[in-house]
């Protein structure tokens, strides 16, 4: 079975209160919505989720088309299967070592390529103090975090660093965190290594 | 019955026009300066004060907005107890107000615009203050509100550029009528539509007594533009960062359930694109980063407290009987306004 709603013009919540007419009425199927503003469709996606469906969107000349599949025809999200192990390194440098900064540079950028090449990988990566700069634009690391957070490896850095260094519109790789968190982390962590 | 919100498609404070746009306006309007005038456009206030004397300054404010609940007796409440709070937010109290009214007067029976005005009356009386007149208005969408003047002393005016580094960050209301508003209209969530009405028609007269006697820095309510608009409204005109833990938020029966089931004002999406000065830390939930932008209608006071004061406030509001007042943040520092959400 499946519903087409046309919630172009609707303010929200119409086009969700539309959405869930519709569901109430489809067992295993697909609703098919077009609504026209941002709003309505990430709400529409919203329920979706919180419904248990799984829902995808087209944009348009900024008409979104969502469709959202219920029941059977629900397709699993493809997960990209990753080996990770409790690990967290905390990071606290933006180079690897002591002694000559040039140096130190290449022994970072070479720190994260073998850490790519070696599996499984740690479950979490802790940038702290000048460590920030490596999570930040113009890193020489970028694209080795981008691929490390891409196979499952969580990237947070610390706010107040960030903050300090004025970085915080720079962050390029992960999300903020806060000592609490990082000291619990560091904890629940089965080896905990600083860099 | 009638259901008054059909005649609106946005209610309350939700249907205000974004700071994104209201600042692009304003700007081309010449600054107003005067020796007598104390608080103006300039810093995005709640209300505008002029000094009278050495010992009495005038405070002056305005809101309406369209029905945001169905009853005309409760919307009347609401949007009383929302035009009123603006003078508590500014550490003053009110004296007088004057209804503003907008009215479809072909399409709607004449009772249902005195019910409005009977529950705005209630309000303005509650609050110890006279109404003194107003103005009405033919019109599609009805519309209701009320201009309010108040005095305080000049040395006790509240602004929300005064929040120093250190202050702790206390709310008085909890968060979530923005949500809980749109589940109305959805026929959702009826226990907490419920608790929603009862915290906006619930003047800030109280928690604004108990404040007085207490050192703070910084005091603004939350309206239309979510928690984080209005705290970054005065981290801004302040100069100083602030934290936010979401941890400690107070928020109104099934308020998260309704920001998960997509029931989020248009409202919280622009106003949280508009801020840019915003970071949530990457563990805090989406549900609590949408109602940290919830529009809120005649929402609590967001006070800037010395940081020795804030555990005996808490502890006096809540004995008072502002039962969800809660610390939910600090002010980090100085700075350009920024806020971190943990």
């Amino acid at each position: 079975m499946s519903i087409k709603i046309d919630a172009r013009g609707m303010a929200c919540p119409q086009p969700v209160i539309a959405v869930k007419k519709a569901l109430e009425k489809v067992i295993d199927g697909v609703i098919a919505i077009q609504v026209d503003n941002f709003a309505a469709k990430e709400n529409v996606l919203k329920f979706a989720a919180a419904n248990q469906c799984a829902a995808e969107f087209q944009e348009q000349d900024g008409i979104y088309s969502i469709t959202i599949h219920k029941g059977q025809g629900v397709e699993k999200a493809q997960t990209i299967e990753t080996v990770t192990e409790n690990t967290v390194f905390l990071i606290t440098h933006d180079t690897l070592g002591h002694g000559s900064k040039e140096l130190g540079t290449v022994l970072i950028k070479s720190f994260f390529y073998a850490l790519l090449e070696k599996e499984p990988l740690p479950r979490l990566l802790l940038f702290m103090n000048s460590g920030v700069y490596l999570t930040s634009e113009n890193s020489p690391v970028t694209e080795h975090l981008q691929e490390l957070a891409q196979r499952g490896v969580q990237i947070l850095s610390c706010g107040t660093c960030l903050d300090y260094y004025e970085l915080k519109d720079k962050l390029a790789v992960g999300g903020i965190t806060n000592m609490y968190t990082i000291v619990e982390e560091m904890s629940a962590a089965n080896k905990a290594i600083t860099l | 019955m009638i259901k008054l919100t059909e005649y609106s498609k946005s209610g309350g404070c939700a249907a205000k026009i974004g700071p994104g746009h209201l600042s692009g306006i304003l700007c081309s309007l010449p600054q107003m300066t005067h020796p007598q005038l104390m608080v103006g456009l300039d810093t995005s206030d709640d209300a505008g004060v002029y000094k009278l004397d050495a010992t009495t300054a005038l405070i002056q404010t305005v809101d309406f907005f369209t029905p945001i609940v169905d009853e005309p007796y409760v919307f009347g409440q609401i949007a009383a107890a929302n035009s009123l709070s603006d003078i508590y937010a500014m550490g003053g109290k009110p004296l007088t107000a004057m209804n503003i009214v907008a009215f479809p007067v072909c399409k709607l029976d004449a009772a249902v615009l005195s019910d409005i005005l009977r529950g705005g009356l209630e309000k303005v009386t509650e609050a110890g203050a006279v109404l003194v007149g107003g103005h009405s208005i033919q019109d599609n969408e009805p519309k209701y509100g009320l201009s309010v003047t108040g005095v305080a002393h000049p040395d006790a005016i509240l602004t929300n550029a005064g929040a120093q580094p250190g202050d702790v960050l206390l709310l008085t209301k909890a968060i979530g009528t923005g949500v809980l508003t749109m589940a109305a209209r959805a026929d959702m969530f009826e226990e907490g539509v419920r608790a929603a009405i009862d915290s906006m028609r619930q003047l800030n007269k109280t928690a604004a007594e108990v404040m007085s006697g207490f050192t703070i820095h910084a005091c603004t309510d939350v309206t239309g533009f979510g928690l984080l608009g209005h705290l970054s409204e005065m981290v801004t005109a302040s100069h100083v960062a602030a934290e936010i833990y979401t941890k400690d938020l107070p928020f109104l029966p099934e308020a998260q359930n309704a920001a998960a089931m997509g029931l989020v004002p248009e409202g919280a999406y622009h106003t949280r694109e508009y801020l840019k000065n915003v970071t949530f830390a990457s563990n805090v939930a989406d549900v609590l980063q949408d109602l940290c932008f919830d529009p809120q209608t005649s929402g609590g006071l967001l006070l800037s407290v010395a940081a020795t004061d804030a555990e005996r406030l808490l502890a006096s509001l809540r004995a008072a009987g502002v039962d969800e007042a809660s610390i939910i943040g600090r002010i980090t520092g100085k700075g350009a306004g920024t806020i971190y959400v943990y």
